[in-house]
């Protein structure tokens, strides 16, 4: 098994859920993140002083896959995800020793 | 609040409609410091959030007792031009029900609550300058000091038939000596004695809810029309009425005005800019309502958006932490309106001095705001000092660094003002000093 994990922008997510559920995805789940990569942050600016803000709200996707899934899952998790500008995130996966559903006990990819 | 004419014959008589309008008037005031209190209270991050409400809440009990002990006494009493005395209204002791306030239609009580409202919010404006940082037993006593020392002389000066300010004719229709330049002067006095926050000029110190300044600014411009209509004392002859669109009318023009000054400088129209040009207006309108004409308001409000949305910028040149811009915005919009009082005044409103657009373009009424101004401003600035250095020597201002840097609302209060974790943040019980304990044993880095 594979844990892929997304940080995107937010105004993305509702395209994205479309997507991996279209792609046969039972479950996810999403955290409110903050962060920044090559596009930095913004200024705002209050009663004249300019602050920068550093850290942009983004969102954290984490979905697992069977590892013959994985790849066409990232793809269409990145399609989705995807708007051409600067900020669109990144995309990453990690090995999975074991997962567990909790109400039946069962294990690996049954748990998924 | 000039004497008002009355007849040798005929002593006025008590007015229902007056001390019914008075009353309300005192309730819209008491109201502007609750208000006071969400507009700073917006402006700060969300560790300090409760501390900067409670400064403001904690003059409603504080003043409130002083007031009817001692205060009203001194600084409404006939003594000297310099402070007042008056036995009787000690502990408002012999206070007659339906004794009059000399000169007018309503009973000493009514001027009494009102004016206590007054003194109420001048020492809870200051407390915008001290954000995050001073010790909520020496805020307390400060302000009681403070209204003792400062206040009460200053409001003698100008409101008190026998004050100096008043027998030399300075205009102060509702406070912008008294209250607004002594409230930013007394303010540029305390922090440069007690010093910056720790990360000023370094950490983005954003407010942390402008949905809570922008109610708080609703707030307090509503209750600003029974603070300045209220102080003619009655209607019976219309410059209450005046004052009341004055306010509204300069207000507006300088929430506009602030707006296009930072649309120009800063490329955008912000939620705390009109939040604060509208109350740069409400500033300067205060002691000029009664004089001028509502196109005179009109040039008021444009001038003090301006004037106070250029003067909040300074503190970072000057490096003084005055955190949510008490000077820059109650000191200078009270300069503002007080000396443009003699370019502006008709002449036709609260009395026939006129300044020098009008009648016979005399600068006598601008000498004359020049000294008052300047009287508040230097005595203000310097008491305060010396009073904040006292209490910085004896008490201490300021809580320890670590407690700054964590948060004073746990520190000081012993509680968080916003609960953000969905699962309640594990409460098990405990009581008030073990949590200050808990909070003053927490090291952190800074």
């Amino acid at each position: 098994m594979r844990l892929i994990t997304a940080v995107v922008k937010p105004h993305r997510l509702d395209e994205i859920k479309e997507a991996l559920q279209a792609f046969g995805v039972h479950g996810l789940t999403v955290t409110e993140a903050s962060g920044y990569g090559r596009q930095r942050g913004h200024t705002e600016v209050y009663r004249g002083a300019e602050y920068t803000v550093d850290l942009v709200p983004k969102i954290r996707i984490e979905v697992l896959a069977e590892d013959e899934d994985a790849e066409q899952l990232i793809d269409v998790l990145v399609k989705a995800a995807r708007t051409g500008k600067i900020g669109d995130g990144k995309v990453w996966s990690l090995p999975v020793e074991t997962a567990v559903r909790v109400r039946t006990g069962e294990r690996g990819p049954d748990a998924l | 609040m000039a004497a008002a004419i009355t007849l040798a014959a005929e002593a006025p008589e008590l007015s229902s409609a007056n001390t019914g309008f008075m009353l309300i008037c005192s309730a819209l005031v008491l109201l502007m410091t609750p208000g006071l209190a969400f507009f700073y209270g917006g402006m700060v991050r969300v560790k300090s959030t409760l501390n900067m409400l409670m400064m403001s809440f904690i003059s409603i009990g504080i003043i409130t007792l002083l007031w009817v002990l001692y205060g009203f006494s001194l600084a409404f009493g006939s003594g000297s031009a310099f402070i007042g005395w008056n036995a009787d209204w000690l502990g408002l002791s012999n206070v007659g029900l339906t004794e009059l306030w000399p000169g007018y239609t309503i009973p000493v009580f009514v001027f009494m609550v009102f004016q206590m409202m007054f003194a109420i919010i001048t020492p809870a404006l200051i407390s915008g300058a001290l954000a995050d940082r001073v010790k909520f037993s020496a805020w307390a006593l400060f302000v009681a000091l403070w209204a003792t020392v400062v206040y009460i002389p200053v409001a003698h000066w100008v409101w008190a038939s026998d004050g100096w300010a008043f027998k030399l004719g300075v205009i102060d229709f509702a406070g912008g000596t008294a209250v607004h330049i002594n409230a930013g002067a007394a303010a540029l006095g305390v922090i440069l004695v007690i010093g910056k926050r720790v990360g000023f000029k370094k950490d983005p110190m954003r407010p942390h809810s402008l949905p809570l300044v922008m109610l708080g600014a609703g707030l307090l411009w509503f209750g600003w029309f029974g603070f300045n209509a209220g102080s003619w004392l009655g209607n019976d002859d219309g410059v209450g009425a005046l004052m009341f669109v004055n306010t509204q009318v300069a207000t507006a023009a300088a929430m506009l005005a602030w707006l296009a000054y930072e649309k120009i400088r800063h490329g955008a129209c912000t939620t705390l800019g009109a939040a604060s040009g509208a109350v740069a207006g409400l500033v300067a309108i205060t002691p000029s309502g009664g004089a001028v004409s509502p196109l005179g308001a009109i040039a008021v409000g444009v001038i003090a958006g301006v004037a106070c949305a250029a003067a909040v910028g300074l503190k970072f040149r000057f490096g003084y932490d005055d955190s949510l811009d008490v000077v820059g915005v109650h000191m200078v919009g009270g300069i503002v309106g007080s000396l443009l009082i003699g370019f502006f005044a008709t002449g036709k409103g609260q009395s026939d001095a006129a300044g020098v657009f009008y009648g016979d373009h005399s600068f006598d009424q601008l000498w004359k705001q020049c000294a008052g101004v300047f009287a508040v401003l230097a005595y203000s600035l310097l008491a305060s000092a010396v009073l904040a250095f006292l209490l910085d020597k004896t008490l201490g201002m300021r809580v320890p660094e670590d407690e700054e840097v964590s948060g004073i609302d746990q520190s000081q209060h012993a509680e968080t003002a916003y609960d953000f974790s969905g699962t309640g943040g594990g409460v098990v019980g405990g009581s008030t000093a073990q949590a200050l304990a808990a909070a003053k044993n927490k090291k952190v880095d800074a």
